[in-house]
């Protein structure tokens, strides 16, 4: 008996030695968030997006710094304000050997709105698209009812299937591999939900063939563990290296870790709307307070005074955020080239809540999530530690995200901490979201939980949404981010966070704003 | 015996019922899914539509009465995030935790019986005082520090064993299981001994406890008296007598090592149940969460059942007429 069992563990360990000794062109990733589905078009959600795109490409891709560059398409250009016209590559073949055609794009952008029982559908991104026609094989034009300058943006997102594919695949056909025909570099080979997801490599590629012959996914969603199996070697790469971590991996010579600012800023909003008897305004020493000093722009900027960013990016963030003085890093399109972070100012905080008539301050409570952005917990602690001691007697509460989001749209809060990442990587993502007056039939202000409204910041916003011309409308969407955050303060920028991957030493991963992890952008450095 | 089965499983049916009014109830009060599930760059046509299709535009009564006519006829509804069947989900990763579950009560019962019975009839030697002292850090030591220091210890440092997921499958019994093949079994260890390390310090206490209360007794010394030899003292009379309690603990937290696995799962990766529910919680998918606190209920009334008929094969004086549920 013993003997068998000495057996058995000899040759647990014998084979944990063969390991090691495995092909040099496989890769083992270690992912932070399972995937819920394989279907490119059923739930919109970085992680599935992130996965799918080895398999499925876009016709407009994006760079690392999310401009629009080309993917299946290999040209675009606006005909007039309300017509398009894209230029697909020749001979790409899907993985079932037949050529990518216009009539692909066309099943495509018509399944993608009536996915059954889509909980994050992706029609909002070819809702604008009211005609499209096949010109010729390799040729499409596309009419929108309104002048869209974001189509570009738009279709960057919309992962294209063959026509066989569109017209018959439900969900499931694609979470069984059925339906998992794409063009990508890589070819689907398995799926276990929750545990793996494991590819090769397309050798009928268009593009640059990538540097692996298969690619192992596994989803590790505890942080300490994920950097565990990195230093085991039991996986080459991580993405979301935790922070704590990052000084100690800085130090060890068996890894190397890059990062990359991220397109997601972590802000406050506040009730600038309600005229009285915001629900968390209270007097300084905890009395209900009629008046809501959170509609006075100066209050709002002695907030933003009030909070030290560079503190709480090198104590709490670990040096992973760079401090925010707009909705997005200044690298990305349609940002101000004059907004910078706010200093921090005690002094000129209270001067101007003394000038809006609070020299005695007042109190509020900061809600938050707690397991949504990276510390946000912590974050939030040191922002309402900063507003209590310089003014504004600041009570915290904190809450799971599901919690959070469903009280926060219903407008239950005074001051709240949230990010937004702009999935467009533009500008106008965070203004029409955040900061535009609320108007449910025009899609503006989904998320605007302040219900900040400004005349003048709508009308700029509109125009630009309405101006093809790229130039024209960058300089448009930062005016009104001079306006809307500069001069009026709808949201107090606190950092842009820092996403980290992590590889073993003799890999190199080039980081990217939209935190997307791409195997055919992991390179051996020899 | 049969009226007694009857009356449990009438009573299994009201449990189930209260249950799933609550966990509807209590997660209708949470929030809403929508808010969660659609992209938060989503406008409000995106959000009708999503919560037209999920069915939670319908008012909350409606709702209830939909799943529950769906559930007398076995379906416990759609997925909101994966758009299957809950109960499929659910199925689907109920073997990794079964066989986690199993390998780890295994560990716990093989070693912790007998190390029990050691310390309890040498109470006085140092080994005997070496394994209460151990099992006193199985006790007290959080089982997410355990897990991380065993992968640190037997994956990072000495590279014995692989740090986290679940190996190559075979198929047993028609479920597929990682534990019947040996770089299966590399996987599954450390999670295992991570999950068992609690039950394993539980069991030998527990063991130890009875066996010097029922070494005392009248029909132990009798036994002695009468020339029996000392294995057949232990092995019969003894071993036979501290089972009862010991049957009740392990079935008890054979349950609880199945459903609440979560922490040991999470850290090694394990694409067991326990994670499942937690994300599902998080994303507010009722029909997962709902048919999840349902099948665990339905587990630890059966196991439950188990045990009481144990009982009976045990002790022979108890009657499962006089337990009344």
């Amino acid at each position: 008996m013993i003997r068998t069992v000495a057996s058995a563990l000899g040759a647990l360990f014998a084979s944990s030695l063969l390991a090691v000794s495995a092909q040099a062109a496989d890769l083992t990733i270690g992912l932070s968030t399972p995937i819920t589905s394989l279907d490119p078009h059923f739930h919109q959600l970085t992680p599935n997006i992130s996965l799918a795109r080895h398999v499925f490409e876009t016709l407009i891709e994006t760079d690392e710094n999310q401009r629009p560059k080309p993917g299946l398409a290999e040209s675009w250009k606006s005909l007039s304000d309300l017509e398009w016209e894209l230029k697909l590559r020749k001979g790409v073949k899907w993985h079932n050997g037949q050529e990518f055609t216009a009539d692909d794009v066309i099943a495509t952008i018509k399944r993608v709105p009536n996915v059954p029982n889509s909980p994050a559908s992706y029609a909002f991104f070819v809702r604008p698209i009211v005609d499209i026609q096949a010109v010729d094989k390799y040729t499409l034009r596309l009419k929108t009812a309104k002048p869209h300058p974001l189509l570009p943006n738009d279709l960057s997102a919309v992962m294209m299937i063959p026509k066989s594919v569109a017209e018959t695949a439900k969900t499931e056909d694609f979470n069984s591999g059925k339906a998992m025909i794409g063009t990508g570099p890589f070819r689907y080979v398995e799926y276990v939900p929750g545990d793996r997801v494991i590819m090769k490599r397309n050798d009928t590629y268009w593009g640059a063939k990538p540097a692996w012959d298969n690619v192992r996914f596994k989803m590790i969603p505890s942080a300490p563990a994920r950097v565990a199996a990195l230093l085991a070697g039991d996986v080459q790469l991580i993405e979301a290296v935790p922070t704590a971590d990052i000084a100690n991996l800085k130090k060890d010579k068996r890894v190397s870790l890059s990062s990359a600012v991220s397109n997601r800023i972590i802000y406050l909003h506040m009730d600038s709307d309600r005229e009285k008897n915001s629900p968390f305004v209270t007097t300084a020493d905890g009395k209900p307070m009629e008046a809501n000093p959170l509609r006075d722009p100066r209050v709002r900027k002695a907030i933003s005074k009030m909070i030290d960013r560079d503190t709480i990016i090198a104590r709490i963030m670990e040096g992973q955020g760079v401090a925010a003085g707009q909705l997005l890093p200044e690298t990305f399109f349609g940002t101000s080239k004059t907004l910078k972070p706010e200093k921090y100012d005690p002094e000129g905080a209270k001067k101007l809540l003394a000038e809006a008539g609070y020299p005695n301050g007042f109190g509020i409570t900061l809600h938050a999530p707690n397991n949504r952005y990276i510390n946000d917990a912590a974050v939030a602690q040191a922002v309402a530690q900063f507003m209590s001691r310089n003014g504004i007697a600041t009570k915290l509460e904190t809450m799971p995200s599901n919690v959070f989001f469903s009280r926060g749209s219903k407008l239950e809060f005074s001051l709240l901490l949230a990010g937004w990442g702009a999935e467009t990587g533009e500008t106008s993502s965070p203004l029409r979201s955040l900061l535009a007056t609320f108007d449910k039939e025009q899609g503006l202000g989904a998320a605007n939980r302040g219900r900040f409204s400004d005349a003048g910041v709508d009308a700029v916003l509109s125009q630009a949404m309405t101006t093809i011309d790229d130039t024209k409308r960058g300089i448009l969407l930062a005016r009104a981010a001079e306006k809307a955050v500069g001069e009026l303060t709808g949201i107090v920028p606190l950092h842009y966070e820092v996403s980290t991957w992590a590889t073993r030493a003799g890999i190199t991963y080039k980081a990217r704003s939209d935190q997307y992890t791409f195997a055919y952008e992991v390179r051996p450095t020899k | 015996m049969m009226v007694f089965v009857l009356r449990r499983l009438a009573q299994t049916a009201l449990v189930l019922a209260i249950t799933s009014l609550l966990v509807f109830g209590g997660l209708y009060l949470i929030g809403d899914p929508v808010e969660i599930l659609v992209n938060p760059a989503a406008d409000q046509i995106e959000k009708d539509r999503a919560s037209k299709a999920l069915g939670l535009d319908k008012p909350i009564h409606e709702q209830y009465l939909g799943f529950v006519t769906g559930a007398l006829s076995g379906d416990l509804g759609n997925s909101f995030v994966y758009n299957r069947p809950a109960l499929e989900v659910i199925s689907e990763r109920m073997p990794a935790t079964l066989e986690l579950a199993f390998l780890a009560m295994v560990i716990a019962v093989t070693l912790g019986v007998p190390l029990g019975l050691y310390a309890g009839l040498r109470p006085d030697s140092p080994v005997s005082k070496a394994i209460m002292a151990g099992s006193i850090l199985g006790f007290s030591l959080p089982t997410f520090w355990v897990g991380l220091i065993l992968i640190m210890v037997f994956a990072v440092q000495l590279g014995w064993l692989p740090s986290t997921g679940r190996g190559p499958t075979t198929e047993f019994l028609g479920l597929q299981l990682s534990i019947f093949n040996v770089e299966g079994l590399r996987y599954a260890l450390l999670p295992a001994i991570n999950l068992a390390l609690f039950k394993l310090s539980l069991i030998i206490r527990l063991t130890r406890a009875q066996v010097r209360e029922q070494s005392l007794l009248d029909y132990i010394r009798f036994a002695r008296a009468k020339g029996l030899a000392n294995r057949r003292v232990i092995g019969v009379h003894l071993l036979k007598n501290i089972m009862i309690p010991l049957v009740t603990v392990i079935g008890l937290e054979l349950g609880s090592v199945i459903a609440f696995a979560v922490v040991t799962e999470t850290i090694f990766a394990w694409p067991g149940m326990g994670k499942l529910v937690i994300d599902s919680i998080f994303q507010l998918d009722r029909p997962v969460v709902v048919a999840y606190l349902l099948v665990v209920v339905f587990m630890f009334i059966m196991i439950n059942l188990v045990v009481d008929l144990l009982y009976s094969t045990l002790d022979p004086r108890v009657r499962l007429s006089e337990l009344h549920g």
